[in-house]
């Protein structure tokens, strides 16, 4: 907003200037702090462009090569600083491009505002050059959308695009907007939006629920606390810490709640869920009182849910109301942000320890490590795994890296082995499950946390879904490791075909390029290893580098990740085996 | 859990594309809609969307969250259909030679208490309020004779209960 406050002192003392649709989104932007976006130009948001070419000092543009790219960047921007991820593009297939990143975003909860041109007003509905419908084509997967067509109503709906993407449970906002609204002038002034009359972001605590709940948990003799992203999303780290800390309650998380908790705090008690750990997933089916925090009971962390914690009463700390009840009934459902709902609550608990229900996961966790665990990151047998490329990379980084992971295998074992230290670390496509978020997510990682070392884990499959972003990789030179972990399959598809498709592998054997000299073509230092005695120092030497690192790792190529829930089983059925 | 019919209530903003919204929580569910209705409410500037649903009410309370949940709904309720006053409104056009050749489509038009719309040389139209029996009752009544066009509204319903959408506002 500076450069308009100037102008307006240089002009009269009107509190409006006359600009173009197209120079006045960009003041928008500015005005909502935004300094970085990912885009890909087109006909129809060309003017956007033009000023975002002199605009460029003050905002960076970072040209993906696929919208697809420009999404995943974005969210991966938002997953680690807590800010708004932007992304931009043209209409017809530019804006198409961006269905998947908004699905993403709407699925996890994360804030974005995603900026389509569209033909020109009176072209609407002629099916013009390059018009698509994307305010239908994205209704299901926006928080809320919304197309301008004249350029008088561009700092309202933007306004309230930022709003809304950012407030109560975040989510993607995508503003098409017609090209003859980019380019009329009119008198611009602008205000940030405090609400919207139809839209309550936050539910308001009640203390009858409050303190129900604390008197559910001040009795429980077998509580088990499952959080998920809303501890991260409503920064309520340090409650949860304190809440855990004072009640002595073991804890576990959902691969979005990963991070929010030290790993190694001894009760973090690990990850429920389809692949989490054995003690989590069979203790809820044991426990007297779930204590669920920001998480939505996604059929991934329940198993069959009319087996799912029949014998527990359920709190259900949430922010969404339609969450509540959804898929498992709820004795008690706390409404609100959850830093507010946990400071609430926690003067109202009772110090205590359950140390012989604790330790039945400790029992469990060494069972699981004496079966699964020791072989995946101490393994004796001679092809490399991916639990130990993992646990490589816990210590070269201390634990501080953040971890971006895509889809299948490598994921599972990313989350289940990663070490975090400090939250807002785990960045992953958990509830889309989408192959090819990782790489141009670790750069929108990288660039929201430039202090931050940012290691993407890929499997061969994914990697080859938005490989092109290592242009961008090159040509802005953001210092992203990226490690492949190659098993010449997609991995987890593989694994269903010989648990439950009789080894029938349909399409799972992947044929790979040469992944160090696609690298090299794009100059990014590349190295490949397939032998366990240069694993340590490799890594050491690419979480030593300051520049952009590519890594393929060969790893097993028939490795299962295991326990495993199967598809509709219940989580007492976690299979170790 | 049964199916049963509910009525949904949803009070909102007017501005395009929320009823594609609307529509497509359904679709998603694989929930079809029975009849849908739009209309103004007692509210100045508020809308009121009226969707009838064969479903479960598991199903129901999970709708009704997803459409609260669209940031222009203000609110939106559900109901049974004995928790309601409800009516369907059809139209009937026949032939107008029929009205005096037919002395019959006289007393059908009594009997179900219906009204003559409009009259004129080829046509003349009827118009029916009630439930959806009574309106299949007069249809079937008429059918013989030949009808040349038929058209029934969506529901449109109120509360037994009040709605408390008012004072909702007022916290916004």
């Amino acid at each position: 907003m500076e450069t308009v406050k100037e102008k307006k002192k240089g002009t009269d003392s009107k509190k409006t200037i006359k600009i173009s649709g197209a120079e006045a989104i960009i003041h928008c932007l500015l005005a909502e702090g935004v300094e970085t976006m990912y885009g890909y130009p087109g006909g129809a948001i060309m003017p956007v462009y033009d000023e975002l070419y002199k605009f460029q000092d003050k905002l960076t543009h970072i040209l993906t090569r696929h919208e697809q790219g420009a999404t995943h960047a974005a969210q991966g921007y938002a997953r680690v600083s807590g800010r708004v991820g932007v992304a931009i593009a043209t209409s017809g297939p530019g804006a198409t491009n961006l269905v998947t990143g908004l699905a993403d975003a709407q699925i996890d909860s994360t804030p974005m505002v995603c900026i389509t041109g569209q033909v020109t007003r009176q072209l609407l509905g002629t099916d013009a050059f390059q018009e698509t419908d994307i305010i239908g084509i994205s209704t299901p997967v926006t928080k809320w959308n919304y197309q301008i067509t004249e350029a008088s109503e561009i700092p309202e709906v933007m306004a309230k695009a930022f709003y809304i993407a950012k407030s109560g449970r975040p989510g993607p906002v995508l503003v098409d907007i017609t090209k003859n609204a980019q380019i009329d002038a009119f008198d611009f002034s602008y205000e940030k939006c405090t609400g919207v009359r139809s839209y309550k972001p936050v539910p308001k605590p009640k203390m009858s629920a409050i303190q129900a709940a604390a008197d559910l948990i001040n009795s429980a003799k077998k509580p088990f606390i499952v959080w998920g992203q809303g501890v991260i999303l409503g920064q309520a780290e340090q409650e949860l810490k304190d809440l855990v800390e004072k009640t002595g309650i073991p804890a576990a998380w959902t691969i979005m709640g990963a991070s929010a908790l030290d790993t190694s705090h001894p009760l973090n008690v690990g990850m429920v869920g389809m692949h989490g750990n054995y003690g989590p997933n069979l203790m809820t089916n044991e426990c007297d009182l779930l204590i669920a925090i920001g998480m939505r009971f996604d059929d991934r962390v329940t198993g069959r849910l009319e087996d799912y914690a029949k014998q527990a009463k359920v709190i259900h700390f949430e922010i969404d109301p339609a969450e509540v009840n959804k898929n498992v009934q709820a004795d008690v459902a706390v409404l609100g942000n959850s830093k507010e709902t946990l400071g609430l609550i926690l003067p109202l608990l009772n110090e205590n320890k359950h140390e012989d229900w604790h330790n039945g996961f400790k029992e469990k966790y060494k069972i699981e490590f004496d079966t699964i665990i020791k072989n995946d990151i101490h393994p004796t047998k001679e092809g490399l795994t991916m639990g130990e490329v993992i646990e490589e990379i816990n210590l070269a980084s201390n634990n501080k890296a953040v971890i971006v992971s895509d889809v299948g295998q490598h994921q599972m074992i990313a989350c289940r082995y990663a070490k975090f230290s400090q939250s807002k670390s785990n960045i992953t496509s958990g509830g889309l499950g989408t192959m090819g978020f990782a790489l141009p997510a670790a750069i929108g990682a990288k660039m929201g946390a430039m202090d931050r070392e940012v290691v993407a884990i890929i499997g061969d499959g994914g990697y080859q879904m938005t490989i092109q972003e290592l242009g961008v990789i090159f040509q802005h030179n953001i210092p992203v490791k990226i490690v492949v972990l190659n098993n010449e399959h997609l991995g987890m598809v593989r694994q269903w075909q010989e648990l439950f498709f009789e080894k029938r592998y349909a399409s799972t054997v992947m044929v790979n390029p040469d992944f160090v000299k696609i690298a090299e073509g794009y100059s990014i230092e590349a190295k490949r290893i397939s032998e366990r005695k240069d694993l340590k120092s490799t890594i050491q030497e690419m979480m030593a580098s300051d520049k952009p690192y590519f890594l393929e790792v060969k790893v097993e190529q028939e490795d299962n990740v295991f326990p495993m829930i199967p598809s509709g089983a219940s989580v007492s059925e976690v299979r170790l085996k | 859990m049964e199916n049963k019919w509910f009525t949904i209530s949803v009070y909102s903003e007017n501005n395009v594309g929320l009823l594609n919204r609307i529509s497509g929580i359904f679709l998603k569910r694989h929930i079809n809609i029975e009849s849908l209705n739009v209309s103004k409410s007692e509210i100045d500037d508020v809308s009121k969307f009226t969707i009838v649903a064969h479903t479960t009410e598991k199903w129901v309370h999970n709708i009704v969250g997803q459409i609260e949940k669209q940031i222009e709904v203000i609110k939106a309720y559900y109901h049974t259909d004995d928790e309601t006053i409800y009516q369907e409104s059809a139209l009937f056009k026949i032939a107008s030679g029929l009205l005096f050749d037919e002395r019959q489509i006289q007393n059908i038009i009594k009997d179900n208490n219906a009204q003559i719309v409009t009259v004129s040389r080829d046509f003349f139209v009827i118009a029916k309020s009630g439930r959806r029996s009574e309106i299949d009752e007069m249809h079937d009544q008429l059918k013989p004779y030949g009808i040349m066009q038929f058209v029934r509204s969506g529901r449109i319903s109120v509360t037994k209960d009040e709605m408390k959408i008012s004072s909702i506002l007022k916290e916004f």
